[in-house]
């Protein structure tokens, strides 16, 4: 009978040779069955069974239950049935740790075979393993393995050393792995060095400040070699490593290049990818003039075109890389307009790649070309990339300003298609127009309100209400105009709202006469019928304007606005260095730094394109606006953004929430009285109160963008009537009084709950009665109770550390928050963290163990005995060298000298004295910081000037960017 | 690095999934369907998407998503080079990738995924050197295996996974030793309502089929290496000779594979081999419209132009169409507004036509768009860019090799603006 089941099964297997006989026993008693044949004695049998269960396992079936049967297996001089159960291991192991150890015996014994790639593929199986106590056998093996006298074994184990640290990090550096890894670079084989490479980079990734890629130049050199000789994949990462060096000079920066230039021709678009990342993070070394610098650009271009030729997805990361490099270097592509050309059936989001690439390269040169092209794709079929078109259409007319007259008459020809989307499309960016150009195009004025009905998009309306708003006295029948929408006022969108008060008032302005009952009628629609505070608001700002000082608000309101930028989408300059070195890297397809998005953040090391060496146009002078925190991707401060109505212009309260930091308080009479001897001049301190008030109502920059997010500052003639009608604002969030004067960010989110299993965590730093403070709120936002919190620092620059326990006595239950204040001292360890404020926190509870990093505001730092005397400071200032002095500007900071200076001393920032010179005025301070450190500032403040020059001197010229923005978040909050 | 590929067909369902570290849960996927449900076509679902937690990123390819879950930073690009060779590795292996294939062949799939990646590190992509580990599937090998229970995986290391040729394996042995190219063009180009052309670009592709036993050491030159100023190699070809000689110099894998690609850029003359003549209108009343397309032949360089194809996407409020064709077929699917035209041979003498009317749903307003029209033809025996093979030598061994050249010209995307 046996042997008629075998024959009949050895037929079947013949005619039907598929895997999908594995799945015909789908009946109850499956994994009854499958459990007798895995115990069956004839080997044929047994592989055919964990076939099978493999094949249950790959569509997501649970066959864990067979497990002991499975691991029974093991034991086998039969490769492929080893390699089946170890298959199944990986999977399961982790849900049956205690049976896992079962294995640990075989994998030792394979660890010592005969046959290389039995020895391999043990330590690569046992890697996979993720069970803590599997990894404690795998560690005497793997060192064999690092050092096999094969290098197929020694490059699979090379990979193990990622997959251990991953398991256990500290497993790792204990028994002395990494170092093993870093020998493997200098390997015979290329293979092996691709992978100690790989490896390398994966586990760096998580530790930002090691320096386990030391690069040097003889490392660079075995690197170079091992890029000809290794698989593409490992040349990817070779590459990609390579990038984070920095060369000496320009001739080794020039040597690298040209080693690098054939992997150009590569067929594997990622070697293409990385190798142009490569070079261009180092032609900005080289000198210009020289010739082998055109060389390379030249070289650069037609790789980059053969991407897009390239399966679409491919084709997709190429562009948004292309993106990148047409901003940086646009020299590079700009006769290659034509292949970005859209084509019918490319998917969306190609097109709409490709469109934006088009304006970048768009030119005078190709104008005529791109518009053509453009008008073609308004009457293509799909709804946004047609929307996008005609947005571009926009774009180049702003751009290239001899096209100008062009595009709108293009945009006028698409107008009169009357297809809805394409005429709204095209009224908002013929706004943006007239920005540009003012007093050029108005003519068409008259074509724009024939269209007025069929508007029905928000911000189409908006564009439509700006335009008769801002050429009321134009159009005759504005007021009829604005009267139609003010109609369906309380049905309109808040963005239509919003523009229709402001273009009344500015219709009011221009016509008073006719238009008064207007102007009533949409202040009271505004600020009595309307839940929406920014609406009321803005309405109650109107009303007092026109009712306290019609001259002024004629001012305000109808004043002359700069003109809109032509570069308003380009990528701000320092982000766009930082982007052009992650090339090819998830980064440069979102746009953003890693730091902004990365898993964990965890404190990853912003790049920055090299300088040139010796040469005067230095890439890295501090940009003031930006340089701070990086991680705001919005454009630089000086641009305009595109949407820009009055309401920008006039105070931005949409985007200043009040927020819970109070107005600075008054300072505590024992400050004043070590003030007043100075006699410098701060007795009109005391009657400024109400002034700190008005500055605030700015509102502060949220900590986590960075110092860097310019606040909106309301011009100061404002101030006073605007006090008044905000006042409410101010008593349902703020206003709650600091003990301190010192400056406190307001909370942010440190760790997202996504991130640490249901763990949020916010909090600020804090420097109360000289002591600091980490100001914590924890919130459970997972369904179990947490228990057991416990916190921890990694070493820092100033030696911050816990000075006592995380106080959470109760547990934390779901939908729980508990806030927390930690007592922190300097007396900790200390190591240089970049930037220099970040902080590496982790936060222990019963779940687990989560990471994550802050920044705290110097100013924490700064201790309280830090005036330093008249004479003292003189010489110091005298003693410190020149080199060590750095400038920064401060923007928008209304303040006069002698508010600013009681601002600071809130901060433990002493002024010393006050010198005038030709209605400047100069201010010397000095800070002390926690570690000793003495920093001297001399800040300068002229009369009507809203912009302050500080030049800061320290011994330790690192600190100085940390301090200045200290200066700016205490100044302006 | 890589860390989990999920399979899925176009309805959206998981058919195999395979990690490469921690097992992760399927339900990431959602993101994927999620974004899918939003897209018009398959074609239009984005390749990058940010979950959370991870990233995920897809190809669609042959009807199926490779997605790849991904949780630190890697080059996307990187990732998607390998989804499109595990595509070709299923294609290589079971002669089609489908989902039918991978669920026959499951256990042998998830094994070859197995030994691509370790640890999302790629380990052996090569198809030369995974078919030494894997033996692909044959009829007789599997009757062989069950009557002498040998197993389809080799037991010794491959040997091409760590010499500095990984592509070829040592000892292979031919009676019939032989190595043919095929020099094949495809000609992008996009046409205006009169015929100028707006853009037009040649992507070359020389791949190669050599069956030769031994280490043979080749080399290929052409007649007019100048045109090649834009080409992407096979890792055996010796970068260093082509910069200097201009030709290829290489030891060849074994099999089938791409020695080089290369595209003749936009700014040199391309020939476009067809002209098209056509006129789509639309009555302004709305009621229907008129369509009158003639194909012929232009720049063809004396050569018949085959397989010629026109594609039309009407648009959406079409009700139906009357055509007459002078020469071929023409079909019509109401469902996807598809309008194909097989014309077959082009014939110079007498111009295929295609003409009639078209009528419009009821109450449907003249349509906006104009929908334009893409062209597919072949032509044998021809590089349209002038490309030739001038010679090739084998070095290294003793034997007389077969050798064969072969030239062909078809249109890429080729589109005709209306």
């Amino acid at each position: 009978m046996e042997w008629a089941n075998q024959l009949c099964e050895n037929r079947q297997f013949g005619s039907k040779m598929t895997d999908s006989k594995y799945f015909t026993t789908t009946k109850k008693g499956e994994i009854f069955e499958l459990k007798a044949e895995l115990n069956s004695d004839k080997k044929e049998k047994k592989k055919e069974a964990v076939k099978k269960v493999i094949a249950s396992m790959t569509v997501g079936k649970d066959v864990s239950a067979l497990f002991p049967d499975v691991v029974n297996c093991m034991q086998t001089d039969n490769l492929e049935l080893k390699k089946l159960v170890y298959l199944y291991l990986m999977n399961y192991a982790k849900s049956q740790p205690d049976m896992a150890i079962m294995a640990v015996n075989t994998f030792v014994k394979d660890c010592e075979d005969a046959n290389p790639l039995i020895r391999a593929l043990a330590v690569r199986t046992m890697g996979c393993i993720r069970v803590d106590k599997i990894t404690e056998y795998l560690c005497e093996p793997l060192r064999k393995c690092l050092k096999d006298e094969d290098p197929y074994v020694r490059k699979t184990a090379a990979v193990c050393v990622a997959k251990l640290h991953d398991i256990n990090a500290q497993l790792v550096e204990d028994q002395g792995f990494l170092d093993t890894l870093k020998d493997l670079i200098s390997d015979s084989n290329p293979m092996v060095v691709a992978n100690a490479v790989a490896a390398l980079s994966e586990i760096a990734e998580s530790h930002p400040n090691s320096n386990l890629l030391d690069l040097n130049p003889q490392s660079i050199n075995k690197l170079l070699t091992a890029l000809n000789e290794c698989t593409e994949w490992g040349q990817i990462f070779i590459l990609d490593c390579l990038a984070n060096y920095t060369p000496r000079d320009d001739r080794e920066s020039q040597s690298i290049c040209e080693r690098v230039t054939p992997r150009l021709s590569h067929a594997n678009s990622a070697v293409v990818l990385s190798a142009v990342k490569v070079l261009m993070k180092f032609m900005e070394m080289l000198p210009k003039d020289l010739d082998y610098y055109g060389t390379l650009l030249k070289k650069l271009a037609p790789p980059l075109v053969t991407l897009l030729s390239a399966e679409p997805e491919l084709q997709y990361v190429a562009l948004r890389n292309i993106n990148l490099i047409v901003q940086k270097r646009p020299e590079i592509l700009k006769h290659e307009m034509k292949v970005f050309f859209v084509k019918y059936n490319d998917p969306i989001y190609v097109k709409l790649e490709k469109l934006d690439i088009m304006i970048r390269l768009a030119s005078q040169a190709n104008i005529a070309q791109v518009l053509a092209e453009l008008k073609e794709y308004a009457t293509e079929v799909d709804v946004d990339f047609v929307r996008k078109a005609v947005r571009a259409i926009g774009r180049c007319a702003i751009k290239v300003e001899q096209s100008a007259e062009r595009c709108v008459s293009t945009l006028l020809d698409l107008i009169q298609t009357k297809v809805n989307y394409v005429v709204q499309e095209a009224i908002v960016v013929i706004k943006d127009i007239f920005r540009k150009y003012p007093n050029k195009y108005e003519s068409v004025i008259a074509t724009l309100c024939e269209n007025l009905d069929s508007l029905d998009e928000p911000e189409a309306r908006a564009a439509m209400i700006w335009i008769v708003g801002e050429y009321a006295e134009r159009i005759d029948n504005a007021d009829e105009l604005l009267e139609s929408f003010l109609e369906g006022f309380h049905d309109e969108s808040t963005q239509v709202q919003l523009q229709l008060l402001t273009a009344i008032v500015k219709l009011f302005l221009k016509k008073p006469t006719e238009t008064q009952e207007l102007v009533q009628q949409v202040l009271s629609l505004a600020t009595q019928d309307s839940d929406n505070p920014d609406l009321r608001d803005r309405g109650y700002i109107y009303w007092r304007l026109l009712s306290t000082d019609p001259v002024a608000a004629k001012e305000v309101v109808l004043a002359e606005k700069p003109l809109i930028s032509e570069e308003t989408d380009l990528i701000e300059p320092t982000l766009l260095e930082e982007l052009i070195c992650h090339i090819g890297t998830l980064a440069s397809v979102y746009h953003k730094p890693p730091s902004a998005f990365v898993e964990g953040s965890r404190g990853v090391m912003h790049k920055r394109l090299p300088a040139r060496t010796g040469s005067g146009e230095s890439t890295e002078s501090p940009d003031v606006g930006t340089a701070a925190g990086g991680s705001a991707p919005e454009a630089a401060p000086s641009i305009i953004p595109s949407q820009g109505d009055l309401l920008g212009d006039l105070l931005n309260l949409d985007m200043a929430p009040p927020t819970t930091t109070g107005p600075p308080p008054p300072n505590t009479g024992m400050q004043m009285g070590g003030m007043d001897l100075l006699g410098g001049g701060l007795d009109s301190l005391m009657g400024d109160e109400s002034e700190p008030l008005g500055g605030d109502i700015g509102g502060s920059p949220a900590m986590g963008a960075g110092f860097g997010a310019a606040p909106a500052v309301m011009p100061a003639s404002l101030n006073a009537p605007v006090g008044g009608g905000l006042g409410d604002l101010f008593d349902l969030g703020g206003g709650v009084g600091m003990p301190m004067g010192a400056y406190i960010p307001p909370k942010t989110v440190w760790l997202p709950a996504m991130k640490a299993k249901g763990l949020e965590i916010s909090g600020t730093f804090a420097r109360r009665a000289g002591v600091i403070q980490m100001e914590l709120i924890l919130t459970n936002k997972a369904m179990s109770v947490m228990t057991d919190f416990a916190i921890q620092f990694n070493r820092n620059s100033f030696g911050l550390a816990p000075a006592g326990p995380l106080q959470v006595l109760t547990p934390l239950g779901p939908n729980q928050t508990i806030e927390v204040s930690l007592p922190l001292s300097t007396v900790g360890p200390v190591m240089k963290m970049d930037p220099l404020n970040n902080l590496q926190v982790a936060v222990k509870n019963n779940i687990d163990v989560f990471y994550f990093s802050c920044q705290y505001p110097i100013s924490m730092l700064f201790v309280e005995d830090g005036k330093m005397e008249r004479q003292v400071f003189l010489a110091t200032w005298k003693d410190i060298p020149n080199d060590n002095e750095s400038q920064f500007q401060i923007k928008d900071c209304h303040l006069n000298s002698d508010a600013a200076s009681s601002k600071l001393q809130g901060s433990n920032i002493f002024t010393i004295a006050k010198r005038t010179v030709e209605g400047q005025d100069m201010l010397y301070m000095s800070i002390k910081l926690s570690n000793g450190i003495w920093v001297l500032a001399e800040l300068r403040v002229q009369a009507g000037n809203p912009n302050y020059t500080i030049s800061l001197k320290c011994r330790a010229p690192e600190v100085s960017q940390c301090v200045f923005q200290c200066y700016e978040a205490v100044l302006k909050n | 690095m890589i860390h989990s590929l999920f399979l899925i067909n176009p309805s959206g369902d998981i058919f195999l999934e395979k990690h490469w570290k921690s097992v992760v849960s399927r339900s990431v996927c959602d993101y994927f369907l999620e974004a899918k449900e939003k897209a018009l076509e398959p074609e239009d679902v984005p390749p990058v998407i940010h979950t959370p937690r991870h990233y995920l990123i897809s190809i669609y390819r042959d009807k199926l998503f490779f997605l790849s879950v991904i949780q630190t930073e890697v080059p996307p690009l990187f990732v998607i080079e390998f989804l499109h060779r595990v595509a070709e590795m299923i294609q290589d292996y079971f002669g089609e990738c489908s989902e039918t294939v991978v669920k026959d062949n499951m256990v042998m799939v998830y094994e070859l995924l197995e030994e691509m990646l370790d640890n999302g590190f790629p380990l052996a992509t090569e198809s030369n050197v995974l078919k030494e580990m894997i033996r692909p599937p044959t009829i007789l090998r599997s009757v062989v295996n069950t009557l002498t229970g040998t197993s389809n995986i080799g037991d010794t290391l491959p040997t091409g996974q760590l010499s500095t040729i990984p592509w070829r394996r040592a000892g292979v042995k031919y009676t019939n030793n032989e190595a043919y190219f095929d020099v094949v063009e495809e000609i992008d180009a996009i046409l205006d309502q009169s015929g100028t052309t707006v853009f037009a670009e040649i992507q070359g592709v020389v791949g190669a089929c050599v069956k030769l036993s031994g280490m043979p050491d080749l080399t290929l030159s052409f007649m007019n290496p100048r045109l090649l100023d834009d080409v992407s190699f096979h890792p055996c070809v010796r970068y260093k000779r082509w910069e200097s000689e201009r030709v290829l110099s290489f030891i060849p894998p074994d099999g089938n594979f791409t020695l080089m690609t290369y595209h003749v850029n936009a700014q040199n003359l391309v020939a476009i081999p067809v002209y098209v003549k056509q006129s789509i209108s639309f009555f302004e009343s709305g009621s229907g419209g008129r369509l009158d397309v003639t194909v012929g032949p232009k720049q063809t360089m004396g050569k018949t132009v085959e397989g010629v194809m026109v594609t039309v996407h009407l648009p959406k409020t079409i009700l139906s169409v009357n055509l007459t064709a002078t020469q071929g077929s023409y079909t019509y699917d109401n469902g996807t507004k598809l309008l194909v035209w097989d014309i077959g041979k082009l014939n110079p003498q007498k111009l295929p036509n295609l003409r009639g009317s078209l009528s419009l749903q009821a109450g449907a307003p003249k349509p906006e768009e104009n929908p334009s029209l893409n062209i597919d033809l072949k032509i044998q025996q021809l590089a349209i860019s002038g490309l030739k093979v001038n010679r090739l030598d084998m070095f290294g061994e003793k034997y007389k090799p077969f050798k064969g050249v072969k030239y062909i010209t078809k249109a890429g995307k080729f589109q005709v603006r209306t």
